[in-house]
């Protein structure tokens, strides 16, 4: 201590201590659970695009069995399907599927038959509907008759309630989980800011001695507490981001991305995460604080 | 200044800063640790507080810094009924008091400077209208060539000495000190008490509690004498020093 002090040049210290030996792991547990959540959220996201592409999928499309009626082929038969179907408004597209793909659809079921060509295997249309006003199934299966045509209409209605089903209990199980995970990073927060005051009940005591106000000392332990909060907020929420842009990256094509398609755009979902946990441990040690001198 | 305290109860004329009326105190559900104590100080005065150990000299001081409320009875600061005063109110009264703590309090992760002149940061004072007078201050009090030391590297006198800096360093109207020379020698005590009657010289009222019989003896200053919780009258001493070690 043998430096010379030059009171001229003082600059008032900070009345908390700068750091605490608490801080890495505090950060550390903070930053983990802002991840997760962030992680959640994202997942979210992507579930929820996820159904709505297979259900718009669906919706866009029809399936038509027809089944060859009196001397017709069923090739014939499937060509005046697709014909008249294209004529329907609302659908933009009628195509009569090659028999070979009727019969890789059936081939499981018959085994390894050599000679299809004997059997009445039905035929299939793929109908693309206009997305924006799609050709009902009664629509078509109204027209195909009109026509004297043999056939079921499938607009996959019965996929559609299912997937729906599906991604409303993705959404919902995806949200509980963020929130349950957010309630944890929050109450970490809190825990976590009222043992560091707790700790540090001495400055808190000679702050109020010596005559400061409950919001000084309060505003203090605030301020403290917000930056260790956003700073684990941001390394979890930079943390999840770059999962999410690494999903993205390496789920081009045939990899996650069908099942969870996460969009550039979706990773700022994790922008507020600093914010938030600073909102959090800014109420939690506000309310602490003050509960420690009132009780001095 | 000689009249025993307990009279000046009686005489509201006296420009008093501070008035105990009937005050009991006791902590939590505990038994009563003061009990009925009526006193009233003048402003400008310098009192002792004396007693054996667990009289109720620390629990009286903590009564004047407003760290603790009486049970019963009104105590009187700066001419304000405390219990009367607005919270708002608390922290400023706070601010017209110094107190040296019997632990000292002082913040260990901050410089010896930086703890001398917390009182006056709280107060919302400008570091270019404080930083001389706290620099002086410290040369005062002996510690101009420790100014940057944090306190766990300070002696026990030093460490004294910078909490009395520091509860004097906003000029307070009243001086509370509980025991501080508890932890030094003769001499070091001798040169705080010549402190404080330095800063009593300057307006500040003064008020120590202490069990160091010889430095009261020492001095002509009246005296608190606390007895389990009551105050009561000086027992008689032994060899006067007949003034000649009056200091
Ligand atoms: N924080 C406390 N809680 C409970 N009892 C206390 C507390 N502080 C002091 N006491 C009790 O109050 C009595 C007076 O203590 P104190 O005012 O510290 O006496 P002194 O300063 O004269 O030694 C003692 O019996 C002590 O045990
Ligand atoms: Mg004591």
């Amino acid at each position: 201590m043998s430096e010379p002090f030059d009171p001229a040049r003082w600059r008032p210290a900070a009345f908390l201590p700068e750091r605490d030996v608490r801080d890495p792991a505090l950060i550390f547990a903070i930053a983990v659970l802002c991840f997760l959540a962030c992680l959640t959220a994202l997942g979210v996201i992507a579930g929820d695009r996820a159904a709505h592409g297979w259900s718009g999928q669906l919706k866009g499309e029809a399936t038509v069995i027809v089944r060859a009626r009196g001397g017709e082929t069923p090739d014939a038969a499937a060509a005046r399907a697709a014909e008249t179907l294209a004529g329907v408004p609302g659908v933009s597209e009628a195509r009569a599927l090659e028999k070979e793909k009727a019969y890789d659809l059936i081939r499981p079921w018959l085994g390894d038959v050599t000679d299809l060509e004997d059997l009445p295997v039905p035929r299939l249309v793929a109908v693309s509907l206009d997305r924006k006003r799609p050709a009902t199934a009664t629509v078509l299966q109204e027209a195909l008759k009109a026509q004297g045509v043999d056939a079921v209409v499938d607009d996959h209605q019965i996929w559609i309630k299912d997937i729906r089903r599906a991604a409303g209990v993705v959404r919902l199980s995806g949200a509980s989980i963020f929130l349950l995970i957010a309630l944890a990073a929050a109450a970490v927060v809190a825990f976590a800011t009222r043992a560091g005051l707790a700790a540090r009940r001495d400055v808190v005591q000679v702050l109020h001695l010596a005559g400061a106000e409950d919001n000084q000392i309060a505003n203090l332990f605030e301020l403290r507490f917000a930056r260790v909060a956003a700073i684990s907020g941001a390394l979890g929420a930079i943390a999840a981001a770059l999962t999410g842009a690494l999903l993205r990256l390496i789920g081009g094509g045939a990899g996650i991305t069908p099942a969870l398609p996460i969009a550039w755009l979706d990773l700022l979902a994790v922008l507020p995460c600093p914010l938030l946990a600073a909102i959090v441990a800014v109420v939690a040690a506000r309310l602490t604080a003050r509960r420690l001198i009132q009780d001095l | 200044m000689s009249r025993n305290a307990n009279d000046a109860a009686e005489d509201p004329s006296a420009d008093e800063i501070l008035r105990f009326a009937g005050v009991s105190m006791r902590y939590g559900r505990g038994p009563d640790v003061l009990s009925d104590i009526s006193l009233s100080l003048p402003r400008g005065s310098f009192h002792f507080i004396t007693g054996p150990s667990g009289a109720g000299k620390s629990s009286l001081l903590k009564l004047i810094y407003l760290a603790a409320k009486p049970s019963a009875g009104t105590v009187r600061l700066f001419g304000e009924d405390v219990a009367r005063m607005a919270p708002g109110d608390l922290p400023r009264a706070r601010r017209r008091i110094g107190v040296v703590f019997q632990d000292l309090l002082l913040l260990d992760h901050l410089s010896a400077f930086d703890n001398a002149a917390l009182p006056l940061r709280i107060a919302g004072h400008k570091p270019s209208e404080y930083r001389g007078d706290v620099a002086e201050l410290l040369t005062w009090v002996g510690l101009g060539g420790r100014m940057n030391a944090l306190p766990p590297t300070l002696a026990g006198g030093e460490k004294q000495r910078l909490a009395i800096a520091r509860a004097v360093v906003n000029r307070p109207e009243i001086l509370l000190a509980d025991e501080p020379t508890g932890n030094v020698d003769h001499e070091m005590a001798l040169r705080i008490y010549r402190l404080f009657v330095e800063l009593n010289r300057l307006g500040t009222t003064v008020i120590i509690a202490t069990h160091d019989q010889d430095l009261v003896a020492r001095s002509s200053r009246p005296v608190l004498h606390l007895d389990r919780g009551q105050l009561k009258p000086l027992p008689p001493q032994g060899p006067q020093n007949g003034g000649a070690g009056r200091v």
